[in-house]
């Protein structure tokens, strides 16, 4: 049972990856990526990750690829094929290089093997030990990643401000 | 009967499945008859009698309303976007229903030797699981919106996608009153906490107050139903569907509507427990007080549901930019200030 | 049962898949895409890895990414909105006045 839903959610996580980086039109991609961000957060469920989970879906399918919808909707950029548009050379060598980047990092990976199998203390993936962990051992990247958020969230507003005249 | 109760019991694939029927049965014929309601008692605020033609008190309505929708014609504009076009009130069905998995209706009895869990799912993270899929709500309306190719379908959409964002945040946050009181996300321990002590409605008013404005908000209900109102925008989101997908859409708001009912019931106004009828159920059987505990629950969130409909019609509706302001520069502000008195509280040991 | 390693390599291919998404689609909000989907690959193997070792510190540090790609689409979006206010395009191969 467990191996099936592994591999069920390996194939949706890799089919929508595809989908996103392949397809012509920019709201099927956006669509698909909400999709394939749900298929990582159904992983981190499979891997004890459940807190991580639900965050994933709240922050990023939830809050993060509305706004790329948005924009998506708004701009209405028309789509671009990747057939013809993008030169040969490139085309070759960027298949050439993800190849390499594979055959380089898959075959080491595949040789890790089942250490998952481990059991794993109660609470683990719960919202206890993550608060615990962020509230004590790493307060401080917590912390900076709210001054992180308040500039980014300065910059937009600037950027996209229209002057009123 | 123990072979109902073995089939019940556990977290098997059949005990889920029968619990899914149940509550997709239960929800579903509630909210039909919460259509009926709906117009019963905006009737009655109104100074007339509601629908009474069909079956006694208009009984029947509700299925007369099924029918005639069923039996409409499908229109699909030409120059729509089919596939997102048809996808769209797909999303919004399934996002309203897929969160009842994680709501109890009782804690777990025994039935025949076994033990029965009232709840699809029990997560250890079941809040945040509900505000998961309330987030993934808003891609039906943002892609109803999108796909209609039509001006007052696109701003609509937008409008109320950013609508319901904006009011996620207040809603998010006044739910952390209740989580750092109740010291647990499992929908079963918040009811727990609340039995020991007072429900949380009396301990954290201000906590009640910014939910429910935000669940109005959320569910595009009562003051804040700007981006579908007639008089406004033709339909906004949905102007273009017809027949069952509208339907998809109609019945999706009153179950968004039953689901936050129930949620308020669960974390501010004690779920299934009232205080002088605990003594007197500590004689019956566990069914039996199942039984009761899951009417308790209804009754309450009926008079949540109520609420909704009262407020819908009484109300005016807000303006989109005062809309704005009130989630943004009211709730925001109120919903911090409670997190810092229920800190507060809790320091204090009120809890 | 989960194999560790394979979700790595998982991984590894939906990071592949990403870096191509970046290197051969000229609309600048598909390039976007591919980035949070490398992003997304860093993130399951931090939890995968989290799991393996029993340890919560990979999934903290997925948390942070998550916030940190949330500032990032902010900005970017913005700034692909003020791009295209000014050329109406988002094709990444127009914006190149800084070419010889």
């Amino acid at each position: 049972m467990n191996a099936a839903l592994f591999y069920m959610t390996a194939l949706a996580a890799v089919v929508t990856a595809a989908v996103v980086v392949l397809h012509r039109n920019p709201v099927v991609a956006a669509l698909s990526l909400a999709a394939h961000l749900c298929s990582i957060a159904f992983f981190f469920v499979l891997l004890s990750a459940p807190f991580a989970a639900v965050i994933q879906i709240i922050l990023y399918a939830g809050a993060i690829m509305v706004l790329f919808l948005f924009v998506v909707m708004l701009l209405d950029p028309g789509g671009e094929g990747i057939n013809g548009r993008v030169g040969r050379i490139q085309l070759y060598a960027t298949l050439l290089g993800a190849g390499a980047l594979l055959a380089a990092i898959v075959p080491v990976v595949l040789g890790i093997g089942t250490t998952g199998g481990s059991p794993v203390p109660s609470g683990f993936g719960g919202v206890e030990s993550f608060g615990r962990l962020l509230f004590t051992d790493y307060l401080f990247p917590f912390e900076a990643a709210s001054i992180l958020l308040l500039a980014a969230m300065i910059g937009a507003l600037y950027l996209a401000k229209q002057e009123i005249d | 009967m123990d072979s109902v109760a073995a089939l019940l019991s556990g977290s098997g694939a059949v005990a889920s499945a029968i619990k899914i029927a149940v509550m997709i049965g239960v929800v579903m014929t509630a909210v039909a008859y919460i259509t009926l309601a709906e117009r019963k008692i905006a009737g009655f605020i109104q100074e007339r009698y509601g629908p009474n033609r069909v079956g006694p008190w208009g009984l029947l309505q509700p299925l007369a309303d099924g029918l005639k929708l069923m039996f409409k014609e499908e229109v699909i504009p030409t120059l729509a976007h089919r596939p997102t076009f048809i996808l769209a009130p797909a999303i919004t069905f399934t996002t309203a229903l897929a969160a009842w998995a994680v709501l109890p209706a009782g804690e777990p009895f025994s039935f025949f030797g076994q033990t029965i869990v009232p709840q699809i799912a029990d997560l250890d993270v079941g809040v945040l699981y509900v505000m998961a899929i309330a987030s993934l709500g808003v891609y039906g309306i943002v892609l109803a919106g999108w796909s209609s190719n039509n001006k007052y379908s696109l701003m609509g959409g937008l409008r109320s996608s950013a609508q319901l964002i904006s009011y996620e945040l207040s809603m998010t946050l006044s739910l952390i009153g209740v989580l750092m009181a109740a010291g647990s996300l499992r929908l079963g321990d918040i009811v727990q906490a609340q039995t020991g002590s007072v429900w949380y409605i009396v301990a954290m008013p201000l906590g009640f107050f910014i939910f429910i404005v935000s669940a109005f908000a959320e569910t595009n209900r009562a003051p804040f139903d700007l981006p579908e109102a007639e008089a406004e925008i033709v339909a906004g989101y949905h102007t273009e569907y017809s027949s069952m997908k509208f339907v998809m859409f109609y019945m999706s708001e009153y179950v968004s509507v039953t689901l936050s009912s129930c949620m308020m019931t669960l974390l501010f106004l004690g779920g299934w427990h009232l205080p002088f009828v605990e003594e007197m159920l500590r004689g019956l059987a566990d069914p039996a007080r199942f039984a009761v505990h899951a009417l308790i629950f209804g009754a309450k969130a009926s008079c949540l549901v109520f609420l909704y409909i009262w407020v819908r019609w009484t109300l005016p509706r807000f303006r989109y930019d005062q809309l704005m302001h009130l989630g943004w520069k009211v709730l925001l502000p109120m919903a911090l200030v409670n997190i810092l008195y229920v800190g507060g509280a809790i320091l204090l040991g009120w809890f | 049962m989960i194999p560790i390693g394979q979700v790595l390599a998982i991984s590894a291919v939906l990071f592949t898949l990403g870096v191509v998404g970046v290197l051969i689609r000229r609309s600048a909000l598909v390039v976007f895409m591919s980035i949070e989907l490398m992003l997304n690959a860093a993130n399951l193997a931090f939890v995968a890895l989290s799991r393996a070792h029993a340890g919560m510190e990979g999934q903290v540090f997925a948390f942070f990414v998550m916030a940190v790609a949330a500032a990032e689409a902010a900005v970017g979006l913005a700034i692909i909105v003020a791009i295209f206010r000014r050329r109406h395009s988002t094709d990444v191969d127009q914006v190149a006045l800084l070419k010889w």
